[in-house]
This record gives C-alpha cells, structure tokens and sequence, in this order.
C-alpha cells in the first residue's frame, strides 16, 4: 500500500514539472495563435485591413467590434521598417506584438500628437547600426525596437458609432508599412 | 512486473495531475497580477513585454491578441456581482459610472469568444452611444428581450462574457481595487 501512495506522490510530483513544461512550451507549439492564424491572409510587411468580427466568422476571438483593423505582419531581416498611419477622428492606436503575440508597445494619436503617426521599427542590433551623424536628431523620429525579428502591428482605429465606421475603415486603408529603402547597411 | 505496473502508474499521475493542471490554468485565465473590481476582472500585465507564463500560454491558447498597456485595459466580466454566472436567458443590468477614460466599449461574446448574433446586430456599445442620466451614471440592459433604453441583446445564449475596455486610461498596472476606480454593478434582475 505505502509503495502505491508513494509512486502516486512520485507522480504528482512529475506531474508539476509536466505542468509547467507544457504551459512555457505552449506559445511555441500552438497552430492557432493570432500570428499564425493571419499567416494565410496577411502578407509580409504590407498592411492588410481584417474583415470586421461577425457572428461565426472572425479573424481573431475577442475582437472589439467597434474598432476597425489592419495588421502588418512584419520580417525585420531584411531591414528596418517605416509605418505611417494617418490617424482618424475619434481614437487611433497602434500596437506592436512578438512573434508569439506579446504586446510590447504601444502608441495611440494623443500621444503621437501628429496626424499622421509615423514609426520606423527596427531590430536592437539594426538601431545601434545607424549613422549617429544625421541632421535628423533623434527627437524627430520615433524609433520602436522589436524584441523578436519577426511579429504584428495592430493598426486600430474607433468607430464611435457604427455609422463611422467607414470613416475609421479609410483611415485604417491609408496606412502603409514597408521595409525601407535606405536600410540601414550593416557597420563595415 | 511490479517494477513496470508501479512506473506505468506513476507516469500516468503524472500526465494526468500535469495536463489536467495546464488545461485548468489556461480555461480558467490564472495569470499572475489580476485586478479585479466587482464582477469585473483585468490583467493589465498580460498586455505588456512582463506577461507571464500563464499570460502567454493563454493568449496563444485562445488565438487573441491582448490590449497593449499603452493602448488600454480590457476588463471582463463572465459572473455577476453575486458570483452566478452570466445567462442569455436572464434580463442582465449593468449600471453606474466607469473609471476616466478617453473612450470605452462594452462587447459581449460567446465562451469562444465570438460575437453573438441577434436581430438587431448589436454586438456592444461605445462610452459615445450611450444613453445617459443627468448625473453621467448610465444602465444598459443585457437580455435577450427588446428593452428601452441601452438594450444589449444577448441572443439567448446560454453563456456569455462582457469584456469592457477601456481606452487611453490611467487605469493599469499600478491601480488598485477600490474607490479609486469605479466599475459599473452587473446584477441579475429575471431569470424565466
């Protein structure tokens, strides 16, 4: 009897390592994160608008239906990236999430304080390659360094009522991202 | 013999206590860091770099991408101010003042987090729709009959959760529950 309790707690006790194994592995395993799940319809560095959340048929759970939405799947391997979103009248904001879907910044139109929010994203190794010599002081440009090469920006804006909500959809579809042109080269 | 039984045994605790732990955590939303105010429950740390484990596991689980810190906080709500859960069959009324925000909006989902579909395509409400009393309070009805007034249809679903967010607020990682943020009340008022 004693040997049966005693592989049982042997087994418990395993079992809280199985436990927490399995929840650290979880992000990295799972097929149905938001970044894979918008895999197949957002491509690369562009901004692509997700159909408003219905009934049975949305992009992601837990939408907020009241906002309209695009998201730019980003690849910093190539370069950095420049995003600019015109904001809209009511309340814009744009979030940058890891690979696995971590939040990491964010920033709305208050705090932009301009009409058109311009970012340029970039890798921590890419940032510290740039020339420190430019006449653009660092000030004038807001730089957001992504913790992952690769990710999602969420590009949001209000719809306050739904009759505004193809005012927040055309704001939403002048926003563009795209790797630049001028990327920084690698230090020589 | 005994040997083999005695190990088959244990591994089986194993993945049972282990699997059935991980399955509970991540269903029932165990995060570290939550604030909960009446019926209405937040993890404002789930939207930031400092997410934990849990947070992770959760958000890669269901598929959704959480509120950034900088952008807001999202609250949910799946019980009333009693603990009973929340039922589509039951008139619902949410009611009094919400803590300072640039905007809100109030949205209700299935357990899967969909939309519920109903006659009138109401799916939630924005702080801009509402209709209010003199003194700002507001009280929306959340039941599947036609109400007067703020009338969020529920679709007669058997469960469902209100997720109310709130949009470039002070409200976050530091707040604390109590008098400094004021959540609205959810009381179950007719259950059929």
């Amino acid at each position: 009897m004693i040997r049966w309790l005693l592989l049982f707690l042997g087994g418990a006790l395993l079992g809280g390592i199985v436990h927490l194994a399995t929840v650290i592995i979880m992000p990295r395993t799972a097929t149905q994160d938001a970044y894979s799940r918008l895999t197949p319809t957002a491509p690369i560095n562009t901004v692509t608008a997700l159909p408003a959340p219905a009934p049975d048929t949305a992009p992601m759970p837990f939408m907020d239906s009241a906002f309209a939405s695009a998201v730019c799947r980003y690849d910093l391997s190539q370069g950095s990236l420049k995003l600019t979103v015109p904001v809209s009248l009511a309340y814009t904001s744009i979030s940058f999430y890891t690979r696995y879907d971590v939040a990491y910044y964010a920033i709305n139109d208050r705090a932009a304080g301009r009409r058109v929010i311009e970012l340029e994203l970039m890798t921590p190794e890419q940032h510290s390659n740039l020339p420190e010599d430019e006449e653009i002081t660092a000030a004038d440009r807001l730089i957001v360094e992504s913790p992952t090469p690769t990710g999602l920006i969420a590009i949001r804006a209000l719809a306050p009522e739904p009759g505004l909500l193809p005012m927040a959809q055309s704001a939403i579809a002048a926003a563009r991202c795209a790797i630049q042109q001028d990327a920084p080269k690698p230090s020589r | 013999m005994r040997l083999l039984l005695g190990s088959l045994f244990a591994l089986a605790v194993a993945a049972m206590v282990g699997l059935g732990a991980t399955y509970l955590a991540l269903t029932r939303g165990a995060a570290f860091g939550s604030l909960t105010i009446g019926a209405w429950t937040a993890w404002p740390k789930t939207g930031t770099i400092d997410a934990d484990p849990y947070a992770r596991a959760t958000i890669a689980r269901t598929g959704q991408l959480p509120v950034a810190l900088g952008d807001g906080v999202s609250f949910t709500a799946q019980a009333d101010d009693n603990g009973k859960l929340l039922d589509g069959r039951c008139d619902v009324l949410l009611s009094g003042v919400t803590p300072a925000a640039r905007f809100w909006t109030l949205t209700l989902y299935n357990v899967e987090g969909q939309l519920v579909a109903n006659s009138v395509n109401r799916y939630g409400f924005t702080s801009q729709e509402i209709v209010r009393n003199a003194d700002g309070s507001f009280e929306i009805a959340v039941s599947p009959r036609a109400n007067a007034g703020n009338w969020l249809p529920t679709g007669g679903v058997e469960r469902y959760a209100l997720l109310l967010r709130f949009y470039d607020t002070a409200v976050g990682v530091s707040t604390k529950a109590g008098r400094e943020v004021p959540m609205p009340a959810v009381t179950t008022r007719r259950c059929p």
